[in-house]
């Protein structure tokens, strides 16, 4: 077994190991025993959180559901925004009319539109979908908008060359090209969608609860174990969706694109 | 094995010049001249090394011929219907294998797949690059990048070839080892060839003509014949009169530049 992949993760372990220590010294030693529900230590957030299998089960529901939700907003929202990006690009007029009103959703602060769409559409299923669509989508728009740019002026003229047109130099020059670029947007938009899914969730206290529900719903009971065990499941979902598009990037582009290489590594 | 196994398509028929620029200008939109009138005939079987400062209108004149520009006045006809133009980088596409990237031209010109693809073989055959066919263009130095962009334009089976300083960015040993291979191809194939270069031994070494321009507005100032034959090889290089030649077009170029 090649042992280098494993040293190469070392540090990163420590560093975790190293948090571990410094979380079991805050609440064992820094907080007095009275005031120790503010940051139980790790073993007590495992047992409460993972290991009861009730609290488990609530947990792991909830993931599911803002894991759901995050995932269709993405791929709704990726499927729109890399349309929109081929369309701007072939048409700068629609650029040009259209590419400031998605800056001006992109500023508008989520938190406000929230109760406004539950206003409108209620706060269902499809409420929070939509709202993790919104937050994703301008990462993934501007990123491929960007890479079907990218392609220097010397290859469309390699293109030319022999008469190939704009559809041909899209499909076969400007879309390869932007590819690496559209998986940096689809990684940045991935986790902003699951933080969508989760926020969202603070307004949508009807229906089944997501994740953000728990987490509001274990403070106001200062349920401390759960609500670290809540963080930490969501903070491993971004991990995860994080992970897998780093993943598809490097199986899809990784042959040809440094991007893809694994940050650190050489080669 | 050549390209030509593979293509049996009759080259340039009847006679006259393959390319021909009847006083071609060309201005920018800001009022610079980029180059005063220019007259340049290249018939089959001629290789024009074009030769001047940095900023002369060399690689203007160029994409004039190949059409990528349009000239501000003047006339330009080329009657090749096979051009194959190598640019200043080897502007390989990186998702593509070597054998993919030389297909292109063919799979853009619409050459059915089984045809192209024997095409793309014999090209990287003539350039040494067969046993790289699979891999990645990332994987390959400069100098085998400039191969398969040569070869790339080969497996079209040029009858006008337009390079624009392709070996420029190269270290002098893999550049040399280059122009060698060009000379073997051209003294194969003997299509029309314009090169431009910034290398006046460069230009005399590969050329049956060297064309001298002047600093912006470019136009052709001095042009040389070299008398040597087909093939050419190493110990040309330092042949006397080559070397006197090439003092000449030297001397030319200096005189322009006053």
């Amino acid at each position: 077994m090649n042992v280098r992949p494993l040293l190469r993760r070392l540090p990163a372990v420590l560093v975790a190991g190293a948090a571990v220590g410094v979380w079991y010294l805050i609440s064992m030693v820094v907080l007095a025993e009275d005031r120790r529900f503010l940051f139980p230590p790790p073993h007590d957030v495992v047992r409460e959180g993972f290991l009861d299998g009730d609290n488990r089960a609530e947990l792991l529901d909830a993931l599911l559901l803002s894991a759901q939700v995050a995932s269709l907003g993405l791929l709704i929202s990726a499927a729109g925004a890399i349309a929109m990006a081929i369309l701007m690009s072939q048409a700068r007029w629609l650029e040009r009319s259209l590419f400031p009103y998605f800056v001006v959703l992109q500023v508008t602060p989520i938190l406000a539109l929230v109760p406004l769409f539950g206003f409108w559409w209620g706060y269902g299923f499809s409420t929070r979908v939509l709202v993790c669509v919104i937050i994703a989508f301008f990462p993934i728009l501007t990123s491929t908008l960007f890479g079907i740019r990218s392609a220097d002026a010397s290859y469309h003229d390699l293109f030319r060359l022999q008469n190939a047109g704009r559809l041909t130099r899209l499909w076969k020059l400007q879309l390869p090209a932007a590819l690496p670029h559209i998986f940096t947007g689809l990684r940045i938009a991935a986790g902003m969608s699951v933080v969508g899914a989760i926020v969202g969730d603070f307004f949508f206290r009807q229906g089944q609860p997501g994740i953000g529900v728990l987490i509001d719903l274990y403070q106001s009971r200062l349920q401390s174990e759960q609500l670290l065990a809540a963080v930490l499941l969501s903070s491993l979902l971004g991990v995860l969706v994080f992970w897998f598009f780093g993943w598809l990037a490097r199986i899809v582009v990784g042959g040809w694109h440094e991007s893809a290489d694994e940050p650190g590594v050489k080669g | 094995m050549t390209v030509a196994d593979a293509d049996e398509a009759a080259p340039v028929s009847g006679t006259g010049p393959v390319l021909s620029l009847g006083a071609v200008e060309k201005r920018f939109p800001d009022g610079t001249r980029a180059l005063d009138p220019v007259d340049l005939d290249v018939a089959a079987g001629e290789f024009v090394s074009v030769v001047g400062p940095s900023g002369c209108g060399k690689t203007t004149l160029l994409r004039i011929a190949a059409g990528l520009a349009e000239p501000s006045a003047g006339a330009v006809a080329a009657r090749a219907d096979r051009l194959g133009y190598v640019f200043q980088d080897p502007t390989l596409l990186p998702w593509r294998s070597v054998r993919t990237n030389v297909e292109l031209f063919g799979e853009l010109r619409g050459v059915p797949r089984a045809e192209r693809r024997k095409r793309a073989d014999a090209a990287l055959e003539l350039v040494g690059l067969t046993d790289f066919a699979g891999h990645r263009p990332r994987a390959l130095s400069g100098g085998m990048r400039m191969r398969v962009s040569l070869a790339r334009s080969l497996s079209l089976r040029p009858e006008l070839f337009l390079l624009d300083e392709p070996f420029g960015s190269l270290d002098e040993i893999t550049r040399e080892r280059l122009d060698d291979d060009l000379l073997r191809l051209f003294a194969a194939e003997r299509f029309a060839a314009v090169f431009v270069t910034h290398s006046v031994l460069e230009a005399v070494y590969l050329s049956t003509r060297v064309v001298v321009m002047s600093p912006r507005p470019g136009r052709i100032c001095g042009e040389f014949t070299v008398p040597f034959g087909y093939p050419r090889g190493e110990g040309l290089r330092y042949d006397p009169e080559l070397n006197r030649i090439a003092a000449e077009v030297s001397a030319c170029m200096r005189a322009a530049a006053q």
